[in-house]
This record gives structure tokens, C-alpha cells and sequence, in this order.
């Protein structure tokens, strides 16, 4: 992927759909919550980026998964989340992490392999965690957290505190087991989960539809456990917004889960490794054109919105990036001692007397 | 004290905890309704009911994963996987998800809960129903490992695994699901960790676990009544965490260790433990550490063939005598 300017605003020149004319603020998401997912989905876009170039300057150690391009899918299902809902996402987490408000410095300082980091150095890009926020972790292997969410729901209708546990994934995770067994446990048990993939076409570097039985690698599954077949633009987060509230809705109220499959496309390669070479010419140059950043600004302006009231935000995010980065940046390492801290919860790690 | 077996002491843990702590909460293949397919649960749905003990469908990663995903947000649950040997088709929940997230997390998440298997071999069920697995738990950090041999213990010791703020692997081997003993009236807890010298000797310390500590028992009164040789037995309970003050103790005392083990003999349990005895209590030793094992083999589902692999009586009492004077 071309390398990015750090600093300059990614939300130019935009040649996207519009939503209708007669559209007006005051339907029914209203101005105040496309304001918040666009502060989230620029938050998200920045940060990887930004991200992007600290690995190039050799300052991130180890791997990363950006999600520049599907910003709109962990933005539209956040502005639908109550602060004690769970997020539970993938190694391409920073995006679901970001979204329920944790610590830039942190998640920097985290991939950064520094002390100041969210997991103290010990977890590293693919398992950014913050409890106190509802991130319920990061898992690096495939198909793990979708049974680890259905638990997570199990504990919100046992004790009836009306959480709903969002799940997130890739379309390659829906050929594995784990994927099948947590979606007909949920299922059996009515459990409050709403699982949502993100389908941007390709398992690491192979395209789904080779290695898939089915056309819609989620959606053309759900039926096989009794759920409706729903597929949403991933790169519009209203589009995403309203097919999560209706799942969430549907969650609290003892309807047990959903599976809504988003589609959308991944902008870089899997990882920092992969340069994404197998994609045929052309495809990116067409995704592009939808990027979920200029066609959100855009449809803010056809609302009415100011100018500056859009760019206010951004040039927020991107003061908030700075300092965050800089915080990051000048963190200490972690200590020696927290090597042998945190295997036990009384803190320790001693396995004999 | 009221007698109970091995099987009934299960449920009488379970049942125990689940009256003191609504968040204790049970699942796994036919333990509801059914009881378990071992009968080691009967009762527990009729006292507590579908919303606390519920039956799953055949998905280990669903079982573990839900466990997890309650246990972190604030449940005790106990997950039960029917057979250890099953616990291969989970184990990625076992060993990346509850034994690491704790410290990749920097301990943000919690993990209270209880695995229970059924373990061990002597039913004749042929290699893929039969293993002894206690020491793929052992070599996982962050898991804690739980193996009792008695009723009591199974109880107490069980009760103590749901309390633990961390997971717990708790090993119940099957052959002993029918075996008797007395069980202390009125709430019991053990205390994970400790091991317990069920037979005290001065000639040679056999440390033995689960369906081990019996046959070591009876190997050391024969080696008394027809070698003369007084043997020490400590069970030890509880891999992880390890309690080597006893074994140091009682090694010290009788300057010879055996250890007998069910699991296949490459890095089975015992090696660690002599390990740990050879490098820190060298000087204490008269003889050189023995290990009496499952040899390394799939176990073999006939009668004549599982019986000479699983150590015995009579292999226990055989190599002791001929390395003991």
C-alpha cells in the first residue's frame, strides 16, 4: 500500500454516493450520533495510520492487521453499544478496541511494546484488551472468541442485566468449527450476541469465494441455524448502524443472536508482511472510490452540516493522534519485574512451594 | 462422616458450592437431565434447575469458550468435557485462551473456573477414551491441575477449585468413579496445593496420583509384610502448583523416591517431579531415582494388554523390592 502523509486530512475529495435529497437530520440516527461515528471512524483511520508509519520508522516491533477501509463497520456498531456492552474482536482489533473509547496513548504505547501500554507489553497488537471499556480482548486465533462472546452473553441473561456481547470476525472465520459450534450454541441457548463479519473478500491472502461453498460466506449460512440471512454495506456506518441497533434490540429483548455479515474491503494487505500483491488490478482503484471516510463527510454535508463543524473533528482526532503519539513515544519500557507478574490473579507466577 | 463413592462425591462438591454462590453455574454434554454419562452429576438439575445446569450440544470449543466468556465477566462456571481425551478437539480454548489471557491482558480478566474430566484408563475403552492427560495440562502456564484419588478429596478438593480466582484443570480418574470412602459431614474444603503422605515408611518415598495412590498403598503393605520394606506414599493431589516441601520431606526422610505415574512415560509428571528432586535434594538420595510408568504406547483396549500397561500392584511392589536392599 502507498505510503501516507501522516497529518493530512484523509476525508478529501470525495466522489460517492449520496443519500437522497429529501433526506433531513432528524431521522433516525439524528445529527448527534453521525457526528460520533464520525469522529469514530476518522479516530480509527488515523490511528492506523499512524500506526501504519511508526511500524515503517521501525518504532512497532512484531506484526500488525489495520483495518483502514472497514472503519464504518466497528464505528456503526459502537454508537449502538451501552458503555457496559462487550466487544469482542479479532487480531484486527484495533479498530473494535479504538471505538469504545480506550486510550490512543495506550494502544500506541501497547504496539510500541512500552510499559505505558494497555497490556503493560505483555499482549502486543493482537490482543488489545480494556475491560473497564467493554473491550473484552483481541483474539489471535481464528474462531476462539465467537464461544467466548456466547459466554460473555450467557453471564448477561443468567443475571439479567440486559449486556449484549458484540462479536466481530472475518470471512475467513467462518470456515472453521468454532465458528459453527458458538452460532448454534447461541442459538439453542437464546443467548444476547450479535456476530458480525466483516467480510472484506479475502482470508489472508486467498479471496473467500475460492475456498467458501457459498457465495455469502456468512449470511448464506444463517439459516442453517434458524437466523435471518443479513447482509449490510460495511463501508456505510448508518447502513451498519441501523442493522446493529435492530440486532442489539433484538438481543436485550430475549430474542437471542443475530449474524449480520458487512461487506467491505481491507485497503492494505492482511499484515505488515503482506503487500497484497494477489489482488487483481483495478479492484483496490474501485473500493477506493467507496472509502467509508470521504463518503461519510460527504453525506454530513448533504445534512447540512458546516464545514467547520466536520473539520473541527477531524483536526481533533488528529491533535488528540499527536499528543497520544509523542505520550507513547516517550514511555518507559516495561519493567523487569512485571516479566513474572499476572499468570495467577493474586499476581504472581509461582507454580510450587 | 457418611460414606460416599467417588461418583456421589462429585455431585456433593458441585451441589455444595452452588447452595452458598448463585454465580456457580454447570454445563456440558448430558449432565443435566441424564446425570452425566458416568452418573456423576444425578440430582444437580432437579435441585438447581435448567437456568444453572444446562446440557450442551457435542462442541467442546462452545463448552470451554462459553465457561470462559462467563467466567471473565463475572460467573463460576464449571465446564465438564466427558472424556480428557476429548479435551484435544478444545484444547486451543485450554491452552491459548483461559491459561494465557490473564497475563497477555496484564491481568485485566479473571478466570474462575472449573474443567472437570473424566481421566485414565482400567475401563477398557481402547486409546482415544482411556489417557491420562493430566501432564498437558501441567505444562501450560497459567493453568492449575487437580487429580484427587479419594471421595473426600474429591469433594474438597473440588469445592476448593471452584473458589480459586484461577482456572483449574480438575482431573477425575474413571476407574475409581465406583470406589468408597468417607467423606466429612457438613461443608468441606481442602486446601489446593498440598499434598498428603497417606502411608508413612522410612525405607523409600512412592509418590503416586489419582488411581496411582491406591495401587502404591497397596504395593507398600505388601513390600512391609513380605520384604520388610517400610515405603512412604504421598498423593500428591495437585500438579500445578506443586507442593515439593512434602516431597523434599519425605525424601529426605527415606533417601529413596519412586515415582508412579498413569500417563505415557515422555514427559510425563514424574519427570518433572525428579527433575526437581535431583537438582535441589541431590545429596539426600541413596539410590538413584526410579520412574514407574505407562510406556510410551497408545493404551490398548484389551483386558490381558491395558492391565501390564497401566502400572499395577504388582509392578509397583516388583521394581521397588529389586532396587530397594
Amino acid at each position: 500500500m502507498a505510503k501516507r502523509p501522516v497529518k493530512k486530512r484523509a476525508s478529501k475529495s470525495a466522489k460517492v454516493p449520496t443519500p437522497s435529497a429529501t433526506a433531513t437530520l432528524n431521522d433516525d440516527i439524528g445529527e448527534e450520533k453521525r457526528l460520533e461515528m464520525w469522529r469514530l471512524q476518522l479516530e480509527v483511520r488515523h490511528m492506523e495510520q499512524r500506526l501504519h508509519d511508526l511500524f515503517f520508522q521501525n518504532l512497532i516491533k512484531g506484526t500488525s492487521h489495520l483495518a483502514i477501509g472497514q472503519e464504518a463497520i466497528a464505528s456503526g456498531c459502537a454508537a449502538v453499544m451501552r458503555p457496559d456492552d462487550y466487544t469482542f474482536c479479532t487480531y484486527r482489533g484495533h479498530a473494535h478496541t479504538k471505538v469504545r473509547g480506550v486510550s490512543m496513548e495506550k494502544i500506541i504505547g501497547e504496539m510500541m511494546g512500552k510499559g505505558n501500554g494497555l497490556l503493560g507489553g505483555k499482549g502486543g497488537s493482537m490482543h488489545l484488551t480494556d475491560v473497564d471499556k467493554g473491550a473484552m480482548g483481541s483474539y489471535a486465533i481464528i474462531g476462539a472468541h465467537l464461544p467466548i462472546a456466547a459466554g460473555a452473553a450467557w453471564k448477561a441473561q443468567y443475571l439479567k442485566t440486559g449486556q449484549v456481547a458484540f462479536c466481530f470476525f472475518g470471512d475467513g472465520t467462518t470456515n472453521i468449527g468454532a465458528f459453527h459450534e458458538a452460532l448454534n450454541f447461541a442459538v439453542i441457548w437464546e443467548l444476547p450476541v450479535v456476530f458480525v463479519c466483516e467480510n472484506n473478500l479475502y482470508m489472508e491472502y486467498t479471496p473467500i469465494s475460492e475456498v467458501t461453498a457459498v457465495e455469502h460466506p456468512a449470511a448464506d449460512r444463517a439459516g442453517a441455524y434458524g437466523l435471518d440471512s443479513i447482509i449490510v454495506d460495511g463501508n456505510d456506518a448508518d447502513a451498519v448502524y441501523r442493522v446493529a441497533r435492530a440486532a442489539a434490540e433484538k438481543a436485550r429483548n430475549g430474542g437471542g443472536p443475530s449474524l449480520i455479515e458487512a461487506k467491505t474491503y481491507r485497503h492494505s494487505g492482511h499484515s505488515r508482511a503482506d503487500p497484497a500483491t494477489y489482488r487483481p488490478d483495478g479492484e483496490l482503484e474501485e473500493w477506493l472510490k467507496k472509502d467509508p471516510i470521504p463518503a461519510y463527510r460527504q453525506r454530513l454535508k448533504e445534512f447540512g452540516i458546516s464545514k467547520k463543524v466536520i473539520d473541527d473533528i477531524e483536526d481533533a482526532v488528529l491533535a488528540e493522534l499527536d499528543a497520544a503519539t509523542e505520550a507513547a513515544k516517550n514511555g518507559a519500557p516495561p519493567s523487569e519485574d512485571s516479566l513474572m507478574t499476572e499468570v495467577w490473579a493474586d499476581g504472581g507466577s509461582s507454580w510450587r512451594n | 462422616m457418611a460414606e460416599l463413592t467417588y461418583r456421589e462425591a462429585v455431585a456433593a462438591g458441585i451441589a455444595q458450592e452452588m447452595e452458598r454462590d448463585e454465580t456457580v453455574v454447570f454445563l456440558g454434554e448430558d449432565i443435566a437431565k441424564a446425570g452425566g454419562v458416568f452418573k456423576a452429576t444425578v440430582g444437580l438439575y432437579d435441585k438447581f434447575g435448567p437456568d444453572r445446569v444446562r446440557d450442551t450440544p457435542i462442541s467442546e470449543q462452545a463448552i470451554l469458550g462459553a465457561a470462559m466468556g462467563a467466567a471473565m465477566t463475572g460467573l463460576r462456571p464449571i465446564a465438564e468435557i466427558m472424556f480428557s481425551d476429548f479435551l484435544a478437539v478444545c484444547w486451543d480454548i485450554v491452552s491459548n485462551q483461559i491459561a494465557k489471557s490473564r497475563y497477555m491482558t496484564d491481568g485485566q480478566v479473571s478466570m474462575p473456573l472449573v474443567i472437570r474430566t473424566a481421566n485414565g484408563g482400567g475401563a477398557r475403552f481402547g486409546a482415544q477414551h482411556s489417557q491420562s492427560v493430566e501432564n498437558w495440562s501441567m505444562m501450560i502456564p497459567g493453568l492449575k491441575v487437580v487429580a484427587p484419588s479419594s471421595p473426600a478429596d474429591v469433594k474438597g478438593l473440588l469445592a476448593a477449585a471452584i473458589r480459586d480466582p484461577d482456572p483449574v484443570m480438575f482431573f477425575e480418574q474413571k476407574s475409581l468413579y465406583a470406589t468408597k470412602g468417607e467423606v466429612p459431614d457438613g461443608e468441606h474444603v481442602e486446601e489446593m496445593g498440598k499434598a498428603r503422605v497417606v502411608r508413612d515408611g522410612d525405607d523409600v518415598t512412592i509418590v503416586a496420583l489419582a488411581a496411582m495412590v491406591p495401587r502404591a498403598v497397596e504395593a507398600a503393605d505388601r513390600l512391609q509384610a513380605e520384604e520388610g520394606i517400610s515405603a512412604s506414599v504421598v498423593d500428591l493431589r495437585s500438579l500445578v502448583p506443586l507442593d515439593t516441601t512434602t516431597i523434599f520431606n519425605e525424601v529426605g526422610k527415606t533417601g529413596r523416591l519412586v515415582t508412579v505415574e498413569e500417563n505415557p512415560r515422555l514427559c510425563g509428571w514424574g519427570a518433572e517431579v525428579s527433575s526437581i528432586v535431583a537438582e535441589e535434594r541431590f545429596w539426600d538420595l541413596d539410590m538413584p531415582i526410579l520412574r514407574i510408568t505407562t510406556p510410551h504406547i497408545p493404551l490398548p483396549s484389551s483386558e490381558e494388554l491395558e492391565d501390564i500397561a497401566l502400572p499395577s500392584v504388582a509392578r509397583i511392589f516388583e521394581t521397588v523390592r529389586n532396587e530397594v536392599d
